[in-house]
């Protein structure tokens, strides 16, 4: 049976095809709108007939195999029924869709971007009408030709805009979460994501980490292929280097063709902010070069990146070059000690370390409060803090210290509340600092569980509230520190590297600068999971142009621009 | 001096002879005019009197829709032929009515004479039409005149298929007796009654001028009875005029039809663009002319309307659609501005206001704009969507949707039920092939 003119999306043709093959008596039901590939199919299938050849992309067309008469008859008539319930469950949704361009822009005339999903052999035509129409665009729909993604990125890159994909499954834009993607915290990570489980992925780890992400940008799986050459890619990066919300970029591909990858390592060297590039498949040769930090694994990049949130940029005053450990675990102590030395060559450390300073050397300093010449006649400071906070006002009063840093353990033995303890002496040590026009950085993790008797997340509320950055696990928190040393040593090298920066075209940086308006053209699911995240969108109904007759269709764009 | 500039290079830019938009401007141009339409009613007439056709020696009748001949008439329509020959006396029984009918009487388009018609839409010389002036220019040898018969009431009416003797003594007092009690009325008046402010009030009152009538039918009732008092007319004939007045739901109807004709056919002077000038249907097509086609008809076989039906009747014994009110929906009234009229929303299929808005969101894709004239309260006060494209009904396939009434096809039963239809696609194809070869585009 055809239905003429009465388009559906393929995803609720299959529920509904599922839906009816349910039914007694029913063997096989199929149906899809009647495009070339989709007559293929049904022909293939055992739907062949002279009827189906009569069908076009728009018309809906129904076949049945059932074992009578009567359960052929039930299947068609329960697929009107089941239509108009789709679209009455439309209307409750309080989605209200339109059915053309013209009118999704008359409705939202300041959308900035347009999330497509329709069938592959229509969206070249279509973006082309968005980015006429001054839209950013993000293409979720596959089997579009190379050659049109080509002539589309050029496209909207001459125009000042980006597309996105085509077959991009994952971007999240200012925490609106566009295609497939996770909801996290936000926070000042920026993802560049070539692959859209790879984005996702360095997206939750984040998220256990403990950090947040401020945009995740999807590229499309071959925008760094040798014909594109990277161009969304490119603009993404320096998008979120101007941006304000990011301060970490985490780069996530598969290996692109050798000369694209080297025209993005090289911007990505460009960029004022720290960048983690996962290159997917290959084994890095190096751990970092000059900003950029090489990782093998999607969660070492993302753990990677929460390390390096919040250090670009860091600049003291003049003079404040010191790193210091003030640690109660020895263990804890040595692995920061080993850390330090490693990354900055220093010499070997000394096995007997007096009055427990396991590291002295220019200016970095791991001291373990743990060891026999600080708990001589007083408990170890695991159960009596206050051998740490005695030695705390004369570190933050130091003019040369730029970075502070602590391990805090709970669980039995330990004291009730250790972080408590720290939070006084830190909070009056950067308000002197402060007032001294002194920048200092305190960093710490937290040996504990939610289990433990003083509770982790409890005891990292009161670090944060106290000024401190924590971390997931001691080397994370080192390499934090580590960071913030060498930014604060390098100086204002990060402001030169900004002067060099190519202005990011208004219409991209309105994209990073709060929500997105989004005209949502194709899956209503998507469009629902938009308004659900609180983004203003307005969905666009999409079926073929003139119901895909290709003729008319050509008739109806001509006609357009006389 | 920077404003200046602009300004001048800005003048350049649209006087570059190769606007490309030169469908869009016309298009305007034609909106313009719709929005400017300023119908009077002037009077009302014997028709004969006022449409030539109908003057000479040749029986003839108008029909609603394009032309058609007697034999692809559907039932109703033949019978509502039937009616008007036992109205102007051409036989007494039915038989030889269908005999003199099929053998002697030439068919006119009541589109082809300045006219419009409902449901069959059949016209004799001897029935009372409005006179509907359009005094949108200023300059009165431009105002452009519209004719239509008056609203009959419901049930068993002509325009319907019914023609007992109750419905000939009907349309006889209504040639003999509210025709002329209506034009003694507008006699006392300076310059007619002016109905674009009727429209504008009634469609605040939830009236979209082809389902519901009420409002509108209610201030033409009670704007008439001061003028009915001063006219002088007997006792008993002032009596049944208000009293039909008073009953007759639907007496605006025919009224906004003539206004939306005398209002196209102002619009079709100009003879470029895209827009729709006329949606009408026989009964067998369904007929569309567009700005810049002229005066042809572009069809394609018309739809049954779906609705919902009186006691006794459903949906196997509806009529394919007829009739010339498609008019109200081409000035973008009745289905197009459904959600105007919330409280026939569910008569004419739609199951609430959120559909009723649905609807008229639907057929605001494939109009050029709205008239403010018309302002909607229950849409935001957004204006009714006017100026039908070709273009965007091919494009998005969606096609203006017509609140209208349902006859019986078993001919003399009448109206049956009222519901919705859709114009078919077809016509809209056709005409925007001939819109390309008239525009030199070849696909």
């Amino acid at each position: 049976m055809i239905k003429p003119n009465q388009y559906s999306d393929s995803v609720s043709l299959m529920l509904l095809s599922k839906k009816l093959t349910d039914l007694d008596g029913v063997d096989q039901v199929s149906v899809m709108m009647g495009s070339p590939a989709n007559r293929e199919i049904l022909a293939a299938t055992g739907f062949d007939g002279p009827e189906l050849e009569q069908a076009g992309p728009g018309d809906l067309v129904v076949g049945v195999i059932a074992q009578s008469d009567e359960a052929v008859e039930n299947v068609l008539g329960r697929i009107d029924e089941e239509l108009s319930a789709q679209s009455a469950s439309r209307r409750s949704t309080g989605i209200q869709g339109v059915r053309s361009l013209s009118r999704a822009l008359t409705k939202s005339p300041d959308a900035e971007l347009a999330l497509v999903s329709i069938p592959g052999d229509h969206v070249a035509g279509q973006v082309d009408a968005l980015l006429d129409a001054n839209l950013d665009v993000m293409i979720f729909s596959d089997n579009v030709t190379i050659d049109d993604e080509v002539r589309l990125k050029t496209k909207a890159r001459d125009r000042g805009l980006m597309v996105m994909g085509p077959d991009c499954g994952t971007s999240s834009l200012g925490g609106i979460p566009l295609a497939f993607a996770n909801s996290t915290r936000k926070g000042s990570i920026g993802i560049v994501g070539a692959s859209g489980t790879g984005t996702q992925e360095v997206m939750i780890q984040i998220d256990r980490l403990g950090g947040g992400i401020s945009h995740a940008i999807g590229l499309g799986g071959r925008d760094l292929s040798s014909e594109v050459g990277g161009i969304t890619c490119l603009q993404a990066m320096s998008a979120l280097d101007a941006d304000l919300n990011t301060d970490t970029i985490v780069i996530v591909t598969k290996p692109p063709a050798a000369e694209v990858r080297a025209r993005v390592e090289q911007a990505a060297a460009q960029l004022s902010k720290p960048v983690v590039a996962l290159f997917l498949g290959e084994r890095p040769q190096t751990d970092r070069a000059g900003n950029i930090h090489f990782a093998w694994t999607l969660d070492e990049a993302a753990a990677k990146a929460v390390e390096l949130t919040g250090t670009a940029g860091f600049a003291p005053a003049t003079g404040q070059r010191n790193l210091v450990g003030l640690y109660t675990g020895g263990t804890l102590a040595s692995e920061a000690a080993m850390l330090v030395r490693d990354s900055f060559d220093l010499p070997a450390l000394d096995p007997h370390h007096p009055n427990g300073m396991i590291l002295d050397h220019d200016g970095f300093q791991v001291i373990d409060l743990g060891d026999d010449v600080y708990t001589r006649g007083r408990p170890h400071p695991m159960i009596d803090p206050s051998s740490r906070t005695d030695h705390m006002p004369q570190v933050f009063d130091d003019p040369a210290t730029a970075v502070v840093l602590l391990d805090l353990v709970l669980g039995y033995g330990a004291t009730d509340d250790p972080a408590g303890a720290v939070a006084v002496p830190i909070r009056e040590g950067l308000e002197r600092a402060q007032a001294a026009g002194r920048a200092i950085k305190v960093v710490a993790s937290i040996c504990g569980t939610d289990r433990d008797a003083q509770n982790l997340q409890q005891q990292k509320d009161i670090l944060t509230e106290a000024g401190v950055t924590v971390l997931a696990s001691n080397a994370a928190a080192v390499r934090h520190a580590i960071s913030l040393i060498e930014s604060a040593r390098a100086g204002h090298a990060d402001a030169v590297a900004d002067a060099d920066q190519q202005p990011v075209p208004a219409r991209i940086a309105d994209l990073l600068d709060g929500p997105p308006k989004i005209i949502n053209v194709g899956l209503r699911s998507f469009a629902t999971d938009l308004a659900d995240a609180g983004a203003a969108v307005t969905q666009y109904d999409w079926s073929p142009i003139a119901g895909g007759d290709p003729r008319l269709a050509r008739l109806v764009s001509l006609l357009a621009n006389r | 001096m920077t404003t200046s500039t602009n300004a001048s290079v800005n003048t350049t830019e649209t006087q570059a002879p190769d606007d490309r938009h030169e469908i869009d401007s016309a298009n305007a141009e034609v909106v313009a005019a719709m929005t400017a339409g300023q119908p009077v009613l002037v009077d009302v007439v014997t028709a004969r009197t006022v449409i030539g056709v109908l003057d000479e020696q040749t029986p003839t009748l108008l029909h609603a829709g394009p032309p058609v001949d007697f034999a692809d008439m559907p039932a109703p329509m033949q019978a509502s032929c039937v009616g008007a020959a036992f109205f102007e006396g051409w036989a007494a029984d039915e038989a030889a009515a269908r005999e003199f009918i099929a053998s002697k009487v030439r068919f006119v388009p009541c589109h082809h004479v300045d006219a419009v018609g409902p449901m069959g839409g059949i016209t004799s010389a001897n029935m009372a039409v409005v006179v509907v002036e359009n005094r949108a220019s200023e300059n009165p040898t431009e105002w452009n005149r519209a004719y239509a018969t008056m609203n009959e009431g419901i049930g068993k009416v002509l325009r319907f298929g019914a023609f007992d003797s109750e419905v000939v003594d009907r349309l006889h007092w209504m040639a003999k007796v509210l025709g002329p009690s209506l034009s003694a009325a507008l006699a006392s008046t300076d310059e007619g009654y002016p109905l674009m402010p009727v429209i504008a009030r009634a469609i605040a009152m939830g009236d979209e001028f082809h389902q519901r009538n009420i409002a509108s039918s209610a201030i033409f009732a009670k704007d008439f009875a001061p003028l009915l008092i001063k006219a002088r007319l007997g006792t008993e004939q002032l009596a049944g005029v208000t009293d039909f007045l008073g009953r007759t739901d639907q007496f605006f109807l025919n009224l906004a039809m003539a206004s939306c004709k005398a209002i196209m056919d102002a619009a079709r002077k100009i003879t470029k663009g895209s827009i729709v000038t006329a949606m009408t249907r026989n009964g067998h097509e369904f007929g569309i002319r567009v700005s810049g086609l002229g005066d042809r008809w572009f069809t394609a076989p018309v739809n049954t309307p779906e609705g919902l039906f009186f006691t006794g009747y459903s949906q196997d014994q509806a009529c394919p659609d007829m009739g010339d009110s498609a008019i109200t929906e081409t000035f973008g009234l009745g289905g197009m501005s459904m959600i105007a009229a919330p409280a026939v929303t569910r008569f004419v299929g739609a199951g609430g206001l959120g559909d009723a808005q649905a609807i008229s969101e639907e057929m605001a894709e494939i109009v050029f704009g709205h008239n403010a004239m018309l302002s909607i309260p229950t849409w935001d006060f957004q204006g009714t969507p006017t100026g039908i494209d070709i273009r965007k009904v091919v494009e998005t396939s969606i096609t203006p949707i017509i609140n209208t009434g349902i006859a019986s096809l078993e001919p003399g039963v009448g109206q049956i039920g009222a519901g919705t239809v859709r114009a078919p696609l077809g016509c809209f194809t056709k005409a925007l092939e001939a819109l390309a070869e008239t525009y030199g585009v070849d696909a």
